[in-house]
């Protein structure tokens, strides 16, 4: 499916489909840590049930714009960011938003596996529990959550046991499965694999192709392989330094269907990132 | 291959060669029995003061008419020695002080490491630090002529200058900055990912708080209460200045004056002149001064060990 979310962009070709409102849009989006501004005039919008990819050189801001996207960002000391993100239409950073509404319907996964130190069970239910489940719901959502991980054949005979107890690939699926217990409407996911051997990301990956029917997933990545595995569409981001001030500030280059970003890119300095000849 | 079978490795060394400096070997071990003499040191001294107590102690209890160990009062100039009044004192400021000191201190910890920016924190630490610094013999002024009148006599207005509620709130106040910055480091060591987590599944600062920090940092607080409590209980001069040390009559009432172990112990120690060859008076010192060891080391093993069970929990 080729849809254009761009609207700077016109469809050419004489019947397109209709394009389907974006979960999320990013709109002149720009992120400061104090002074140093990381990301410059991200331009973005993530449409429902796809898997967006953001790819890039390290330090070119993907983590930054990940966490505009369910309010993260607020936890760090000094961060600031303007512009506009839209969520199904309303503006996330709208006074009147409460970001903890927020990250309930957009969850997020770390880079590192974070399981808290309690017991595999009581780390899937900690979201149901905050949001007031009722406890009978409990034995369901785990299981169904774990399931969904593809980490309960795995885990269903010791849900008593500590989480911290389970291998780091097991321990990031169970982070998954802690995303998904929430039952959120997007998932972000910060290069979930990067701790991962291949049989492990491969579950993972197997696992968003799963989940892609009910979520909508944003995940960034260093493997390149991956984002054209797993992704439909994908986001080139890369560091620019300004000639005068030697400031280096992230930007988006270019963001398309996933096939095109790794066959016939419009941008000569994605060709040359997805091809390994960046410099 | 057998071993015999191997060549043996020519003479190309002397034993010289490989023996090193002599004067330098000589200094290192030198060197290495003077650290050994300086942590052996410690250990003597806590054997002596135990070896001390332990000794006086048993000649008092040998002395002593048992049955002056349960009286109505600590008189020991005139062969009374009742031990629960010090024990019931000693615990009754100990309570008071836990009771006000622990939330407080405990709150103060979880805003200083949850919800102050940096600035706030750098600028309530050293505040926290300077009442740390306060000497106790102003605490205890401070606790007789202004908590008592002010808050203990307005909760009890029949309650008398010296008593055991104002000590107890005088100890609470030197406790509270211990608990604050030991509960603070327990907090603030617990890994920033962990927070993130909470807060990704949609925690409000609160729940993430109590549900994950204080979780993970129960070892640290268990610590932080324990250290409190004994320094409660080894408190001294605030309870002789407020708790009313000239009475030492029995009381299970906070709102009355009355002697606890440190207090019983510093007064005697004061006319310790007089006490010498008075019946058992100056043995009764060391008496008193081996059950606050006990308390106070039985004290630290529980610690220890509600520490270990509650982190297997994890
Ligand atoms: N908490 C922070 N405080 C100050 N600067 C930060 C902070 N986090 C990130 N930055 C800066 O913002 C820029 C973008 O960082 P970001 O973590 O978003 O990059 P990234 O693309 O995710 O890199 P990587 O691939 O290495 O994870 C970098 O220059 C980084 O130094
Ligand atoms: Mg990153």
């Amino acid at each position: 499916m080729t849809v254009d979310l761009d609207s700077a962009v016109v469809a050419k070709g004489a019947v397109a489909p209709p394009a389907p409102l974006p979960v999320l849009t990013a709109n002149d989006l720009q992120v400061y840590y104090g002074d140093f501004q990381a990301v410059r005039n991200v331009h973005l919008a993530i449409p429902r049930n796809e898997i967006v990819a953001m790819i890039g050189p390290s330090g070119c801001g993907k983590s930054t714009v990940l966490r505009c996207f369910n309010r993260m960002n607020e936890l760090i000391d000094g961060c600031r960011v303007t512009g506009h993100v839209c969520y199904h239409g309303v503006d996330l950073y709208d006074p009147r938003v409460d970001a903890v509404e927020v990250r309930r319907r957009i969850g997020m996964v770390f880079q590192k596996p974070n399981p808290f130190p309690k017991s595999v069970y009581e780390n899937v239910v900690f979201g149901p529990r905050i949001a007031g489940v009722a406890r009978a719901e409990f034995d369901g959502i785990v299981e169904s959550s774990l399931r969904k991980a593809a980490l309960w054949d795995e885990v269903k005979d010791r849900l008593k046991a500590s989480a911290l107890g389970l291998s780091g690939g097991q321990q990031q699926r169970l982070c998954i499965a802690r995303a998904i217990a929430s039952n959120p409407d997007v998932l972000l996911m910060d290069e979930p694999c990067s701790a991962l051997d291949p049989i492990a990301t491969g579950r993972i990956e197997d696992l968003m192709h799963e989940l892609k029917a009910d979520y909508t997933i944003v995940i960034v990545t260093h493997n390149m392989q991956q984002a054209a595995r797993v992704s439909d569409r994908t986001a080139f981001f890369t560091v620019e330094v300004s000639s005068d001030s030697d400031r280096r500030t992230g930007v988006l280059v270019e963001y398309d269907d996933t096939e095109k970003i790794f066959s016939n890119p419009s941008d000569s300095r994605t060709e040359n990132y997805v091809t390994g000849r960046f410099g | 291959m057998a071993m015999t079978d191997l060549p043996l490795a020519t003479g190309v060394l002397s034993i010289g060669d490989l023996a090193g400096n002599r004067r330098r070997r000589g200094r290192e071990r030198r060197v290495r029995r003077f650290f050994v003499a300086a942590a052996l040191t410690s250990l003597v001294i806590s054997a002596l003061i135990v070896g001390s107590l332990a000794v006086e102690a048993g000649r008092f209890v040998l002395s002593v008419d048992l049955s002056a160990l349960w009286t109505t009062g600590w008189f020991p100039r005139e062969g009374f020695f009742d031990v629960k009044t010090l024990i019931t004192a000693t615990l009754i400021v100990t309570a008071v002080a836990m009771l006000v000191a622990g939330p407080i201190g405990f709150a103060t910890a979880v805003y200083l490491s949850e919800y102050a920016g940096a600035r706030t924190r750098r600028l309530l630490k050293p505040v926290l630090e300077t009442l740390a610094g306060v000497p106790s013999v102003v605490l205890g002024f401070f606790a007789l002529t202004w908590i008592s009148p002010h808050i203990v006599q307005w909760i009890e207005p029949a309650a008398p200058l010296s008593n055991l509620a104002s000590a107890g709130l005088g100890v609470a106040i030197l406790t509270i900055p211990l608990v604050a910055s030991v509960s603070e480091d327990a907090m603030s060591s617990v890994p920033r990912s962990l927070r993130e987590a909470a807060s990704g599944l949609g925690a409000r600062r609160m729940t993430t708080s109590l549900r994950v920090v204080v979780p993970a940092a129960v070892s640290g607080l268990v610590a932080a209460a324990i250290l409190a409590t004994s320094r409660a209980i080894g408190e001294t001069m605030v309870v002789l200045i407020a708790g009313g040390a000239d009475q030492a009559q029995f009381t299970a009432s906070p709102f009355q004056p009355s002697l606890t172990m440190t207090a019983a112990m510093a007064s005697l120690a004061g006319g310790s002149d007089a006490v010498v060859g008075q019946g058992n008076a100056y043995q009764s010192l060391f008496f008193v001064g081996l059950m606050l060891f006990l308390i106070t080391f039985g004290l630290n093993v529980a610690a220890n060990r509600i520490v270990r069970r509650v982190r297997q929990k994890y």
